[in-house]
């Protein structure tokens, strides 16, 4: 298909595009500038590009020493070793002094396929949701991508970005307007509501058409900031749909699903049941086939989206 | 240097050491030992070798200090104070719940603090990231990290010292505080972190050495430092952990301990003297 691309293309070629018109923005990567996508930037602008050798602690440190100077540094690596290795370096030399330092988080989730377990990070945004003024993205498609890292840009303070290496198809138009903690909905419905992020939008769309053929209407939303959390409208799914599936690429543990479980149990206790990893490890494969073997596809979707209507009083 | 510019330095010193003591007693908490090993160094930066002013803390163009052995937050605290970026009486406050005063230092907190430190090894990552910024700048502006002999344990330190050499980053100078113990006992004892010299050298260092405790010693190291092109440069500062304080030098056990009354009178009169 023409239009597949992967987010973590959209973000290489952001980066050249607002490097542009910020010529304060800085890019600095850990020895996979090819995959994460930042040598696209390297080859437009190699003055402004550093890579810090595959020392991710070091790199983390020095972008928020670039922050303090006035520049607007992007740290690329897999997400896997920015917010897993060096979490205590994010949350120490970046969140806590609240440094301008983008986050750029390449190959989240488990659909970085054959690289198996070592490489899929299923816990960065619980890693990264719980340090204190830290903003956690997660975009859908290309287009998403590139407005987020625009986002970002323009947003003065931490923002972790998580893009993936699998190509997904555009779900927007140009049209699409996207904020920092706004969900967007894409279907919808009143008898459950599917709220996801990343790759799982496509699978929560597909899903929505499955749960058709049975009568039941899912509402779709794509919730791209995990933190901070669109808590209106996952008030307003609760109240219309009076049932939720989270769907992430994630661990069910502190991810999306548990941010979505954390504000409506004290809020507005709904049915909540959660599509993400199974407090377990990845495994080889590839992305398609590890979808549907961890439970992340369409098909468990619908399952548990018909299992959370049942729970409905 | 004119030997009246080392008597000055070495009464500032003197004051700024007291203003230690005074912070560690008033919290009944905080780590004398290393904030007494680099008063000197921190006295030199922040009243003889700095671009820096108590008026404007946030000049873009000044000189940056980063405290990557960020526990001897009290020396920089009483560097500052004493130097004129908040009141020396304020330090008294150190470590209490309505104070700006963190136990660590602080960048949002407090006026001339360059950079938020506590956890070993993160701050000299900082300050290459500000290294960076000033030669994209095209920035005369020098960046400073004092790190701890202990604080080299840590492999950060190390992927920094091979980030800073490898982006020539000779605007950059960490001063490396050799009082040759950590929290554990000697340095040696540990883990042995030492050779440092060969080992900067080894990462494309610039190495000097000084007493950590001799003004004209400083001075020619920080001249030298800011005469190498094409490096970084490490001073490595022999120093007396604790100096200054007659039970608390060389002694381990005085790392992180607040002295009791008797103790806090011996050391003001030692301090005195
Ligand atoms: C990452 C990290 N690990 C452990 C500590 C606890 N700690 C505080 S000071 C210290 C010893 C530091 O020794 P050194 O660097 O030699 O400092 P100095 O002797 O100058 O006080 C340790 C282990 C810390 N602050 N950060
Ligand atoms: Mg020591």
């Amino acid at each position: 298909m023409a239009d597949m691309i992967a987010t973590r293309d959209a973000y290489g070629k952001a980066l050249v595009e607002f490097g542009a018109k910020y010529d304060n923005l800085v890019v600095l990567d850990a020895d996979l500038a090819a995959a994460t996508k930042t040598e696209m930037f390297k080859k437009a602008y190699p003055d402004r590009f550093f890579d810090c050798g595959i020392a991710e602690n070091n790199m983390i440190g020095v972008a928020s020493g670039l922050a303090l100077s006035g520049k607007i540094p992007f740290a690329s690596s897999f997400a896997m070793f920015a917010a897993g290795r060096s979490f205590e370096q994010v949350r120490n030399s970046v969140g806590y002094p609240g440094t301008n330092v983008k986050i750029g988080a390449t190959h989240g989730g488990i659909t970085v396929g054959e690289d198996g377990a070592t490489h899929q990070c299923l816990e960065d945004f619980a890693l990264m949701r719980t340090i204190p003024g830290m903003t956690v993205i997660c975009p859908a498609d290309a287009g998403e991508a590139r407005l987020a890292v625009q986002a970002a840009i323009e947003y003065n303070g931490p923002v972790y970005l998580r893009f993936g290496r699998m190509a997904v198809p555009a779900l927007y138009d140009d049209t699409y307007a996207f904020s920092i903690g706004k969900g967007s909905r894409l279907v919808e419905g009143n008898d459950v509501s599917l709220i996801a992020n990343g790759v799982e939008v496509e699978q929560a769309l597909v899903a929505a058409e499955l749960l058709k053929a049975d009568g039941i209407h899912a509402s779709v939303v794509n919730m791209a900031t995990i933190k901070p959390l669109d808590r209106e409208m996952v008030l307003e799914e609760a109240k219309r749909c009076g049932c939720i599936v989270t769907c992430e690429e994630h661990s069910v543990i502190g991810g999306l699903g548990a941010a979505v479980c954390e504000f409506l149990s004290e809020t507005m206790p709904t049915p909540v049941l959660r599509v993400g990893t199974n407090d377990c490890y990845g495994r080889s494969g590839s992305a398609k086939v590890l979808l549907s073997l961890f439970g992340l596809d369409a098909a468990a979707i619908c399952e548990k989206a018909k299992a959370a209507i049942q729970m409905k009083k | 240097m004119e030997q009246k510019r080392i008597s000055e330095l070495s009464e500032i010193a003197r004051k700024v050491r007291i203003g230690v003591v005074d912070a560690v007693y008033s919290a009944a908490s905080g780590h004398p030992g290393g904030s007494l090993s680099s008063a000197d160094i921190l006295t030199y930066l922040y009243f003889e070798e700095m671009n820096i002013d108590p008026a404007a803390p946030d000049m873009a163009d000044r000189d940056r200090l980063v405290l990557s052995k960020g526990h001897a937050s009290p020396v920089l605290y009483s560097a500052l104070a004493n130097r004129g970026y908040f009141p020396v009486e304020e330090l008294k406050t150190f470590r209490k719940a309505d104070s700006r005063l963190q136990g660590h230092p602080d960048l949002k907190k407090v006026p001339g603090v360059d950079m938020t430190t506590g956890s070993l090894g993160q701050g000299v990552s900082a300050a290459c990231g500000m290294a960076l910024a000033a030669k994209l700048d095209g920035s005369s502006r020098r960046v400073y990290a004092v790190m701890g002999d202990g604080e080299s344990e840590e492999g950060q330190v190390w992927e920094a010292a091979m980030f800073a050499a490898h982006y020539k980053l000779d605007n950059l100078c960490f001063v490396l505080d050799w009082n040759g113990l950590q929290i554990d006992g000697a340095i040696d004892d540990v883990i042995g972190p030492a050779p440092f010299d060969t080992k900067f050298a080894a990462f494309g260092w610039n190495v000097l050495t000084a007493d950590a405790h001799d003004f004209a010693s400083l001075d020619a190291a920080f001249a030298a430092a800011r005469e190498q092109s094409g490096k970084p440069t490490v001073i490595i500062a022999k120093s007396v952990k604790g100096r200054g304080v007659s039970f608390m030098e060389n002694q381990a056990s005085w790392h992180g301990k607040a002295p009791n009354a008797a103790e806090y009178e011996t050391a003001i009169k030692d301090l005195q003297a």
